[in-house]
């Protein structure tokens, strides 16, 4: 390293080698390819607006938990409570929405009431982030534990809520706006809602100085502490985002599926974080990208959509998908390694 | 002239271990005192008790001579201590200017400051000017510093703690891991700083650093300072035997 001594300082890269060095990058090459395949061989039904507007509803809900999870595990962290908490933000919020209804009867409510079921799904949402944040940064325990116990608590007050059993009323209205409407050029409202959300948290993590904290515990949670960054409070934080936007998610949902949908999203966790660690989000914190998360959310589906449409059987999508993660993880290992050796 | 830093009798305990019994220790404005001792001698725990990483359990830490509580590098930052610590504390997945600027960061004017966005093009102008005025070379300053040499991840914690100490640096070991022209360059920094009026307290194994970079030498043996010299009189057999315990001064506790 010493012969570098005599260049001059502080020069930036290249924008090609800074993007050679990118996971996302790669990532990015995968899920085009991937597009181009399934395009080449099935051109007039893979290629269709129709398919790509089913593909972009289908991933919304699942893009907004993963955009949450990548804060997390920037941090070092994991939140396996996600589809737990969804479901309970979707239950309370229906459950609102039925109690301020005449008959308990939500079909006809307007939009009084489904604000008031928003606002009570994202309040939900966030109070079980709350608590594993509380948990995890306060009393120091593993967030593997914390949100393995957050997921079974917030299923089992979900279904303690309407014994079991799915609310049968969702505002029509709801579901004509947000579930099933669309903008100008037939683009769904539910799409709009998870692009904004994608923007806005992608400013926050790479723009802001919460991002930048958020990289830097996880990146050394001692040199953040030492530099004076208040990582309790920063990482509790960080947890109350993703539960607040699993409950955003939860309310995107029962509009969609006009259902609470107790028995489904049972593993939105973990497709969460298969999307996000195949964006190139390093599992060990530190490293992460949403624009990542986007894509390593879309290779499922695209892949999903694709066997589907060329007739392979849809099992070979798992098996694809756990391959390219344990190839993803194993990459990012490979890095670190080479790293520690300097 | 009273000492920029003082402590008097600082224990600390780790669970059973008695790590500190007693130290005492100074510093002056515009010198180099270099703090020695074998391994396990107390001197990490010293300049973490000195630089509010950890709180002492009982003693006096002066600064100008008054008391003062640190209970959080924070507190010790505000008052103008800065550190390098043994172990570095870098963040290995940011760039040298963000971590230069960890905890300090600069925020664009006007609105989007208030949502907290970050100035990222003037903290990396910035951070290549202090780098070039300290003789840090980095082949690039956006590469996360886990992927620079050993050496360079030094010099970018040294360069953090020299440019945002007002009163006293330390560096547990800054030279540990360098080459000989890196070791040069870390060398000639602290002259440089010490020369502006700094008070520069340098932990080192490398008793030839020792002598010729300080300007005062502190023997910290077993938890206690057990010898202190005037780093122009001192010879390398009097800092080893006074390392070692084969030398003592009565008067240096
Ligand atoms: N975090 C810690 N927990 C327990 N014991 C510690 C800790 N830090 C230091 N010690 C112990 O305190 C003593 C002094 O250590 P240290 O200050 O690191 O010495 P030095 O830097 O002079 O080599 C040693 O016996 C060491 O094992
Ligand atoms: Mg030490």
């Amino acid at each position: 390293m010493t012969t570098l001594d005599g260049l001059p300082t502080a020069e930036r890269r290249s924008l090609g080698a800074r993007l050679l060095s990118a996971n996302t990058f790669w990532i990015a090459l995968v899920l085009l390819a991937l597009i181009v395949v399934f395009s080449a061989i099935a051109p007039e039904s893979f290629l269709t607006f129709f398919n790509f507007q089913q593909l972009f509803i289908e991933t919304a809900v699942l893009l907004v938990i993963a955009v949450g999870m990548t804060f997390v595990i920037i941090t070092g962290g994991i939140d396996l409570s996600v589809g737990s908490v969804l479901i309970f933000a979707g239950m309370i919020s229906a459950k609102t929405m039925e109690w301020m209804s005449p008959g308990q009867d939500a079909s006809n409510a307007g939009w009084g009431v489904i604000t008031a079921g928003l606002v009570v799904a994202i309040a939900g949402g966030s109070l079980w982030g709350l608590i594993n944040g509380l948990l995890v940064a306060r009393a120091n325990i593993p967030p593997l534990i914390v949100t393995l116990g957050t997921l079974g608590a917030a299923l089992g007050v979900a279904s303690l809520l309407n014994d079991g059993t799915n609310v049968r009323t969702v505002p029509l209205e709801l579901r004509d706006s947000l579930g099933f409407g669309t903008l100008e050029g037939n683009i769904p409202n539910l799409v709009v809602v998870a692009v904004v959300i994608t923007v806005i948290f992608g400013l926050v993590l790479h723009t802001t100085r919460f991002g930048r904290y958020t990289f830097a515990i996880g990146s050394n949670p001692e040199a953040a502490r030492r530099a004076g960054i208040g990582v309790t409070r920063h990482l509790t934080n960080v947890y109350l985002l993703t539960g607040f936007l699993a409950g955003i998610a939860g309310f995107m949902s029962l509009a969609y599926f006009q259902s609470t949908t107790i028995s489904g999203h049972t593993t939105d966790n973990l497709n969460a974080i298969a999307g996000v660690v195949m964006g190139g989000t390093s599992l060990f914190g530190g490293i992460g990208t949403i624009l990542g998360t986007v894509i390593g959310v879309f290779i499922p589906a695209v892949l999903q959509k694709g066997f589907n449409i060329i007739g392979v059987q849809p099992y070979w999508q798992m098996i694809a998908v756990g391959a390219v993660l344990v190839a993803a993880v194993w990459f990012d290992q490979q890095r670190r390694r080479s790293q520690n050796k300097r | 002239m009273t000492p920029v830093l003082q402590a008097q009798n600082i224990v600390k305990h780790y669970g059973s271990v008695e790590a500190l019994r007693g130290a005492s220790f100074e510093v002056g404005q515009g010198e180099v005192v270099a703090l020695i001792g074998d391994n396990g001698a107390g001197k990490s725990t010293l300049v973490k008790c000195l630089s509010g990483a950890e709180i002492p359990d009982s003693g006096t830490i002066l600064l100008d001579g008054q008391p003062v509580t640190l209970d959080s590098p924070v507190t010790a930052r505000r008052l103008g201590i800065e550190t390098v610590y043994q172990d570095l504390a870098v963040a290995p997945d940011l760039d040298p200017a963000a971590n230069l600027f960890l905890g300090r960061e600069i925020r664009r004017k006007g609105l989007l400051g208030k949502f907290g966005v970050l100035d990222k093009a003037e903290m990396r102008r910035r951070a290549a000017d202090e780098f070039t005025r300290l003789g840090v070379t980095l082949q690039s300053i956006d590469v996360p510093i886990g992927a620079l040499s050993g050496g360079q991840r030094q010099s970018v914690a040294v360069a953090r703690s020299v440019v945002w100490a007002s009163k006293v640096v330390f560096m547990d070991e800054p030279t540990a891991a360098l080459g000989v022209v890196q070791r040069e360059k870390v060398l000639d920094v602290i002259k440089r700083v010490r020369d502006e009026g700094m008070a520069v307290v340098l932990i080192s194994h490398n008793m030839p650093e020792v002598l010729s970079v300080s300007d005062r030498v502190e023997v910290l043996r077993l938890g206690r300072r057990v010898a202190r010299f005037t780093a122009a009189e001192a010879s390398l057999e009097d800092l080893v035997g006074a390392m070692t315990g084969a030398l003592t001064q009565e008067d240096a506790a």
